[in-house]
């Protein structure tokens, strides 16, 4: 699917008069910005999920769902600068409220890393992990809305101003590159789950070998003889 | 409401006894206005370069209180006295952000009146009314989400670089907010029109944040 | 308060439904480690249970659930007559837990500490009540200076002080003898001993201590049970064994 809607990108898209080939970067940025977003979204609600049913897996999609939503992320932000300085001649503009409430929001998620990194009991770590995924989750329409209240726009929205006037062609190529990218990432995320999984079984076929090799046992045996409680 | 109360009341007591968070906090906000008076260059501010240097500054200084909310509860083993006690678990929550929203409105206190001593011309005492209700929601919302963000980071390994990190981002539209409605009440002259929007974006911000801490809040306690 | 000699163990008289404390089967990971796997020991109304265990075994996990603060991962636990962790806000004030750490502010007076807890568990006469208490623990003149001023033993006893205050029906005991001069010791034994007519569980690395108190035993090992059987069948050496030699 997503090469197709590479191919379509290319071959099928009309140019855009003013901004010529680097336009195409707008099916990128654009697809991939979405998608992270509610990818973010969603890893809130997958946490909710765990903190309801306290079952782990919950806690490991929420995970791999913030993980390529921050990879993606790294992309906006730099298709981002390649877009911009393509169309305004700077690597960074503060006058794009929604790439700066990106920037705002990728920061956020970033630190998701060392929040789980730092915290040692696996329990806890779990569902710490969640909180923060519900709470970041809410931030982000929050966030959205602070921002672009805060910034006088000036500057062209591609969505926006032409999200009525997108000519026929750029608005399929527009939504098979969202269509596209969406199925990337579930793609990558069940790769990611599944890699995970693996990961997870082998430790504990290898710990289960070391522990039935050891003498001792599983468990080591009673000492004292318990009598029946009498009745 | 009761163990709200008791638990406000001893924190409000240890920091009446100990001074550690609130003239730490109102000394870091007097010579962080010192540093940006020189590395602004600048005798005078108004508008919104003033309402920038403040409520940056203000923030910066919350940062300091925040850290140290959970401290008495984690050295002294404190955590587990209240959650064995009969309470409800949030009345920590709200006994903690109670306390952080005292010590903020504390040094206000002190930091506003020195803010318009070194750089106001003049129009602060208009300005005040209007001011301490933009500072009272700011307020709320730093002290929820920094109550919740310090009972997330009192469990790991790096609190104290951990908290910030996470709380930057997360009170970026308190900051937005509190600069916007700050910025005309700062203005030469002293203007009100746009002050009511951006005080509606606090109220919503520390509405949802408020619901959200409560929410989630037991699940950071359980083990 | 004067220490009434310790009832001689007896084995128990089948009351099935006067249990304190249920376990069955209870038990708590770490990870995919398990902290405690498959514990089951009972306990009945007013006795004592001591546990041994070298460090590590899981003692102080399994004090920790009984006094709610963590959750088991599988079986079943049952408190007073309660469920845990359903029912958990009925045990509470019914539980008394004197851990490693005194649970005090260091900044505020023993006085003030305890009003504290006071008001959280709502004691009715609280005034009353902990001048009775630091009165019984030797306290009273030492009562208003903060905690960071005080001894480990003092502040021990202010522990127990707060661990009592509520009149708890169960007692959990976590080397309740630790920093005491023989004097605290005795002092506190009217409060926290064999003699209040409390449920109390004690966890002790001193063996004869335990024995003595104990109504029943259960030994832990690795998070495993090594022993659980009524005081009067275990001896000081099936206790050592579990200890695997390095004897307290």
């Amino acid at each position: 699917m997503l090469a197709t809607a590479i191919a379509l990108v290319f071959f099928y898209a009309p140019n855009d008069a003013d901004q010529g080939f680097v336009q195409k970067i707008f099916y990128v940025h654009v697809p991939l910005a979405i998608v992270a977003l509610i990818g973010f979204v969603v890893a809130g609600l997958l946490g909710v999920m765990h903190l309801r049913t306290r079952d782990d897996r919950w806690d490991y999609r929420s995970y791999v769902a913030i993980h390529m939503g921050v990879i993606f992320g790294v992309g906006v932000l730099i298709t981002g600068a390649i877009w911009a300085k393509a169309a305004w001649g700077k690597w960074w503009v503060w006058d794009e409220p929604t790439l700066v409430s990106f920037l705002i929001v990728f920061l956020l998620y970033v630190t998701y890393y060392p929040l789980r990194y730092s915290i040692e009991d696996p329990q806890r770590r779990a569902r710490y992990a969640s909180v923060f995924a519900i709470t970041a989750g809410a931030f982000v329409p929050i966030n959205f809305i602070a921002v672009r209240l805060a910034e006088n726009l000036v500057h062209p929205r591609v969505l926006n101003q032409t999200a009525g006037d997108m000519p026929g062609e750029m608005r399929l190529t527009f939504l098979v590159a969202l269509a596209g990218m969406a199925l990337l990432y579930m793609t990558l995320v069940k790769l990611e789950l599944t890699s995970k999984h693996a990961r997870g079984q082998l430790r504990r076929l290898r710990r289960l070998l070391e522990e039935e090799g050891s003498p001792g046992g599983a468990a080591p045996p009673p000492i004292v003889t318990v009598p029946a409680k009498p009745e | 409401m009761r163990p709200v109360g008791a638990i406000l009341r001893k924190d409000l007591l240890v920091e009446l006894r100990t001074k550690e968070s609130v003239p730490s906090m109102a000394i870091f906000a007097v010579t962080t206005f010192v540093i940006f008076h020189f590395g602004l260059d600048r005798d005078r501010l108004e508008g919104e370069l003033a309402a920038g240097v403040l409520w940056v500054t203000i923030l910066f200084a919350a940062i300091l209180g925040i850290n140290r909310i959970f401290v008495a509860e984690r050295e002294q083993g404190g955590f587990d006295g209240i959650l064995m006690a009969p309470i409800e678990r949030t009345s920590l929550l709200i006994a903690k952000a109670g306390a952080l929203f005292t010590y903020l409105l504390a040094l206000e206190l002190v930091a506003l009146p020195v803010f318009a001593l070194f750089f106001l011309s003049d129009g602060f005492w208009e300005a005040l009314p209007r001011l301490l209700v933009v500072a009272v929601l700011a307020d709320l919302g730093l002290a929820t989400v920094g109550a919740l963000l310090a009972s997330i980071a009192v469990h790991t390994r790096a609190r104290d670089l951990l908290l910030p990190l996470l709380l930057l981002p997360l009170t970026l539209p308190v900051m937005i907010g509190a600069a916007a409605a700050t910025k005309p009440l700062l203005s030469i002259p002293l203007e009100t029109s746009g002050v009511g929007k951006w005080l509606a974006v606090l109220a919503l911000y520390d509405l949802i944040f408020g619901l959200l801490a409560y929410a989630v809040f037991d699940f950071l306690m359980e083990d | 308060m004067e220490v009434e000699q310790a009832e001689p163990a007896q084995v128990s008289e089948g009351e099935a439904g006067t249990e304190a404390i249920l376990l069955r089967e209870v038990t708590r990971r770490y990870g995919e480690r398990e902290a405690l796997h498959a514990v089951s020991t009972s306990l009945e109304a007013g006795r004592t249970l001591a546990v041994f265990g070298p460090n590590g075994a899981g003692k102080t996990t399994l004090l920790r659930m009984l006094a709610t603060l963590l959750v088991p991962h599988a079986g079943t636990l049952r408190v007073l007559g309660s469920d845990l962790p359903r029912e958990s806000h009925r045990v509470r004030p019914l539980v008394g837990f004197l851990s490693h750490d005194p649970l005090l502010y260091r900044d505020l007076s023993g006085r003030e500490n305890l009003a504290f807890y006071a008001q959280l568990y709502e004691v009715a006469d609280a005034a009353a009540r902990i001048a009775h208490l630091l009165e019984a623990t030797g306290m009273t003149r030492r009562a208003d200076e903060p905690i960071r001023n005080l001894s480990r033993g003092m502040a021990q006893r202010l522990a127990v002080c707060r661990a009592v205050l509520h009149r708890p029906r169960l007692l959990l005991l976590d080397e309740p003898r630790a920093h005491l001069d023989p004097e605290a010791a005795s002092a506190v034994d009217g409060l926290i001993g064999p003699g209040s007519d409390a449920t109390r569980v004690l966890v002790t690395h001193d063996v004869e201590h335990g024995l003595a108190e104990a109504d029943r035993v259960l030994a832990l090992r690795a998070g495993h049970v090594a022993a659980d059987a009524p005081a009067a069948h275990v001896s000081a050496a099936d206790i050592r064994g579990v200890y695997g030699g390095a004897v307290a």
